[in-house]
């Protein structure tokens, strides 16, 4: 009995230490020499595989990174400064400074704002339905709502609203990977700058069908009348093929060109709300 | 002007659904239940209540609570495992070891793969193998209780496949294949009357549910291989026609196998498919411990069916 | 090999074709026809008579474009087609009906063929025949193979195999010796193959009067041959194998096995346009449908450009229950987003179709049936290509052959599950198409 227990203990651990060697044989005979810091970068990662820089993944980031020389047109959006500062570290070389962006919806064609012309009975993802017709509004360029871009996030940061039928970005968890933007075949997301305290001003249209049918198919659309772009004090706005936009890395967020707009079809958004303003004569 | 309707082509639709074909599986059941319940009376009809009852509320309730499924399921393909797991029981089994087989079944065999259409082995079936593993003396009393038309009372009788099992061929000399054709009082429900069950299977051709590709080659065979061993010793294996016929090799070839999502789809798949239970079946019932095999066969070629749709297609326009 | 059994609902197959009244306004597409789009050659203000050129080809696979009616071009610019997007059109306010010059306007039947090949080509070319059975290639391109390429057998697709379109049985019988006159053309300008024309089983009345007339004519080598019902019959490839025998290879087009097949209607456009000098302006268009009753339901004779919704509303409006305006047939069709849009040289029917035809069940699981694989007219197995296309696998689309399908929608008539096989297919067929003919190009 005890016999028996010796002999199976002394097997197993001979097979052990045999096989052992055997894998240590492999791994030396076998072994791909890399450069280490592909791992020392791929450890400082987010993880997040999301393919936002343009790379598979984030080790193929890592590793041309690490070909290249220089950190220019390599950027982690997930990480953003912070992570690219420990990679510039890692690599020895001058980190490129890029201010955090965010996914903004440019749709403001709620179910109130754009009434439905027909009704959509085909499968439910947005790809199929563009690549069918222009969609189940008048405006053939809004949101298609089939939350394509919902299921391309892969940080659970966009969800539909279920009472306007469009897509609501988490600033919180959105990355900036650009996911929803690639995914989305109207091209209606677009990865603007974060902004101070996430304050952000943007024109929520990209109709660029004339004024009267842009505004017959849709209340909140942009006209195109160039309101904004007269008031704009810092030359932000341009209006190109009837829809006004503002170059985010010009705005400096005074937001006179929300007041000026007829439709309200640009949005300003995290601005702290101010208290009612008193009027100079009621303080005497 | 209402609004209109906009999708992608084709417009229209046969008006064939998933519920549709699995109430056709039932209607084509309904000769062989009616015989069982004749011959087995209420206590075979608790059996068939149980199972059904059982399978469609265990299914509803792992849709909703687990899977947080809301809107329909498909409640006839349950009702169809429910009335095929309780054909494969014996009528005395007590009603919670039914209960046990249909939560193994739906529970367990179905929506712990991802529900309709996503599991690998035929529920009723993997629900009557664990149930013969783990309560053998439940699962192999074949006492027979008193009917509707027939008032034998109380009988122990052990089945064909059992007597053959126990005695070799001189136990079961002189049997009357009409009879067993027709009536074969002794085993369960689906093994009553091969007749009735056929009838079942026409009725499913002629809707065309199913393909006879399967059942066919399964026959085949099984008539083959207990031919050859017939002609080489019939003192020790029995005759084709008695294999044929006998135990739930009908149930099996006809219903169990031909299930849409255990089995393959390409014609040559379901041909190799049905052949490789044919022979496992033979095997067993020769070889085996157990007398009866059509379970363990359907089970092991379960297995198989990934791998024959993944070798065999169906001949594509225009290429070789 | 697959197909599928449809009910036939050719409701208005007793109906004579009717002469549609002239719009007010016509709207002309540049893109009527597959390929380039045209380039207008009018300007706005221009007066234009019927069957004057308005836009010329704008590449090799292209087509001329004529006025449909007489009148002022009031503009030239985008519009919506049926399903909403932008084409450029040509609107022309109707003034009168005054014809080109040239335009032979009798009844007679022209059956001398004195043209050569070029000329026929030329003359096709010059009206915009383009083929009418749902494809509208340029017909000119199709019966000018490619050098080393011969044309053994033309095919007449006489099918009809779309439940309740009946424009070409009607051509049919009340055209009959103008098809075959255009037939002969057409086996001409091929320089004299074989022709065989294809008629579906249900349609024997059809059968008899081609037949006779082909007898009647005295050109040789013409045969009518009935064809099995079955959908889709009229697929160009599905009835090359049922006239020839021969299975098109997959990348290969007829010509490759020696077929040209051309639509029954395209027989009629070819007549008008070399013995009558007649362009390509009118079409024969079904109304039908499920939910209009059978006292409603007619075969036009239509000025190519009028919009949808004139024909819709002389034909008496849409009716109460329809949920759905379709413009061509029930299974290959176009669902009409835009009912002001204008018709085109292929269109074919205004069908409605009430809510319980059409309404799509909610999807359900695929239980493996492999009724999809069976309806496949290609031998293709949809249930797999739904997977793949959902899990965006091109290469593994590619090897299962994504790129043979030929969108009949056989599978999703067919799929129990109610499953969008169809719609998902058409996606990964495009995308894996795009990664062909990129690697072609590369090569």
């Amino acid at each position: 009995m005890t016999n028996t227990i010796i002999w199976t203990i002394v097997v197993l651990a001979g097979l052990g230490l045999v096989l052992a060697f055997v894998l240590y044989l492999i791994a030396t005979k076998f072994k791909v020499e890399e450069d280490p810091r592909i791992d020392e970068i791929e450890k400082v990662m987010p993880g997040a595989n999301c393919g936002g820089c343009g790379y598979a993944g984030c080790r193929a980031f890592a590793d041309a990174a690490v070909k290249d020389t220089t950190l220019e047109g390599h950027f982690c959006p997930v990480g953003g400064d912070e992570v690219m500062t420990k990679v510039a570290g890692i690599l020895g070389i001058e980190a490129v400074k890029k201010a955090p962006q965010v996914a903004v919806v440019r749709c403001n064609g709620t179910c109130e704002n754009r009434p439905k012309t027909n009704i959509y009975d085909g499968a439910q993802t947005c790809r199929i339905k563009a690549a069918l017709y222009s969609g189940d509004t008048a405006c053939p360029y809004g949101c298609l709502g089939c939350g394509d871009c919902v299921a391309a996030c892969q940080f659970g940061a966009i969800s539909m609203d279920p009472q306007t039928g469009l897509p609501v970005v988490d600033d919180s968890k959105c990355t900036g990977c650009g996911a929803c933007s690639k995914a989305c075949p109207k091209h209606v997301i677009e990865l603007r700058n974060k902004g101070p305290r996430s304050m952000r001003v943007f024109v929520s249209c990209i109709n660029k069908d004339k004024g009267a049918v842009a505004r017959k198919a849709c209340s909140a659309a942009c006209i195109g009348c160039g309101k904004c772009a007269k008031v704009c004090a810092q030359d932000a706005i341009t209006v190109q093929d009837n829809v006004a936009y503002i170059d985010f890395t010009k705005c400096k967020l005074c937001k006179k060109c929300v007041a000026e707009c007829p439709t309200g079809a640009i949005h300003a958004v995290n601005f702290p709300v101010l208290p009612p303003k008193k009027e100079a004569g009621n303080e005497q | 002007m209402d609004r209109m309707l906009v999708s992608p082509s084709p417009h229209i639709h046969t008006g064939r659904t998933t519920s549709g074909i699995m109430a056709d599986v039932c209607i084509a059941l309904l000769p062989a239940i009616v015989v069982s319940v004749l011959f087995y009376g209420w206590a075979e009809l608790l059996v068939l209540g149980v199972s059904v009852v059982s399978c469609v509320l265990i299914e509803w309730a792992i849709t909703k609570y687990l899977f947080k499924k809301e809107g329909r399921f498909c409640e006839s393909a349950a009702v169809v495992t429910g009335l095929l797991l309780a054909m494969n029981l014996p009528v005395t089994t007590p009603w919670w070891v039914v209960f046990i087989g249909a939560l193994f079944a739906i529970g367990v065999v179905k929506m712990s793969f991802g529900g309709l259409g996503q599991n690998v082995f035929n529920p009723a079936i993997a629900a009557r193998v664990f149930l013969l593993i783990s309560f053998p003396t439940y699962m192999t009393d074949w006492t027979v209780t008193p009917g509707f038309i027939h008032s034998t009372d109380a009988v122990s009788g052990a089945t064909l496949l059992g007597r053959y099992a126990e005695g070799g061929v001189s136990a079961v000399a002189g049997t009357d294949y009409l009879g067993t054709l027709f009536l074969n009082i002794g085993g369960s429900a689906g093994e009553i009357s091969a007749i009735a069950l056929l009838i079942g299977f026409v009725y499913l051709l002629c809707r065309k549910v199913v393909k006879p590709w399967i059942t066919l080659s399964i026959f085949a065979t099984v008539a083959l291989v207990s031919g050859i061993f017939f002609l080489a010793d019939p003192s020790t294996y029995t005759d084709p026609l008695f294999n044929l016929l006998t135990g739930g090799l009908v149930l099996g070839a006809c219903f169990m196998a031909t299930d849409y999502v255990t089995s393959p789809m390409s014609f040559w798949g379901q041909i190799i498919y049905g052949a490789g239970i044919g022979f496992l079946v033979m095997m067993i019932r020769y070889f085996g411990a157990y007398p009866e095999g059509v379970s363990f066969a359907i089970l092991i070629m379960n297995i198989t069916v990934p791998l024959l749709n993944k070798a065999f297609h169906q001949r594509k326009f225009g290429r070789k | 090999m697959g197909g599928i059994h449809p009910c036939d609902s050719k409701f208005a197959r007793e109906c004579p074709i009717e002469v549609l009244p002239l719009p007010n306004t016509a709207y002309v597409s540049m893109a009527q026809h597959l390929g380039a789009p045209a380039k207008p050659v009018v300007n706005v203000g221009d007066y234009v008579k019927v069957g004057q050129v308005i836009a010329e080809p704008g590449g090799f696979i292209s087509a001329f474009v004529h006025s449909p009616v007489s009148g002022t071009v009031k503009s030239i610019g985008p519009r919506a087609d049926l399903a909403g997007n932008s084409v450029t059109h040509i609107e022309i306010t109707v003034q009168d009906d005054e014809w080109a010059d040239g335009i032979d306007l009798s009844k007679d039947l022209v059956t001398d063929i004195p043209y050569t090949r070029e000329e026929i080509l030329d003359k096709i070319k010059a009206c915009g025949v383009v083929g009418l059975g749902g494809a509208t290639f340029p017909t000119h391109v199709k019966l000018n193979p490619a050098p080393g390429k011969v044309a053994e057998c033309l095919i007449i697709n006489c099918a009809e195999c779309e439940p309740f379109l009946t424009s070409d049985y009607r051509i049919m019988l009340e055209r009959t010796k103008e098809i075959i006159v255009g037939v002969a053309i057409m086996q001409k300008a091929l320089n004299g193959c074989r022709c065989v024309i294809g008629i579906e089983e249900n349609k024997p009345e059809a059968i008899d009067a081609m037949a006779a007339a082909v007898a009647q004519l005295g050109f040789p080598d013409i045969e009518v041959k009935t064809l099995k019902k079955k959908y889709p019959q009229g697929g160009e490839k599905q009835l090359i194998d049922a006239v020839m025998h021969r299975q098109v290879r997959s990348g290969c087009l007829p010509i490759d096995e020696g077929a040209v097949v051309q639509n029954v209607a395209t027989a009629l456009a070819v007549y008008e346009a070399v013995q009558k000098n007649k362009p390509l302006i009118t079409n024969t268009l079904t109304v039908t449908g499920d939910s209009i009753p059978a006292n409603r339901q007619h075969n036009y004779l239509f000025r190519i450009g009028t919009p949808l919704s004139f024909i819709i509303e002389y034909s008496g409006g849409v009716p109460q229950t329809t949920a759905k305006i379709i413009s061509g047939g029930p299974m290959m069709g176009k669902a009409v987003a835009n009912i002001d849009a204008a018709t085109v040289k292929g269109s074919s029917s205004v069908l409605y179709l009430s809510r319980k035809a059409t309404l799509r069940d909610e999807p359900g699981q695929c239980i493996r049936c492999g009724r999809c694989a069976d309806a496949c007219p290609m031998g293709l197995e949809p249930f797999l290509l739904l997977r793949l296309c959902k899990a965006a696998d091109m290469p593994q689309l590619e090897e299962n052959a994504v790129q043979d399908c030929i969108e009949c929608g056989c599978c999703m008539y067919s799929c129990p599950s109610a499953l969008p096989l169809l719609d998902y297919i058409r996606q990964g067929k495009g995308q894996v198409m795009g990664i062909i003919k990129s690697r072609n190009i590369k090569k």
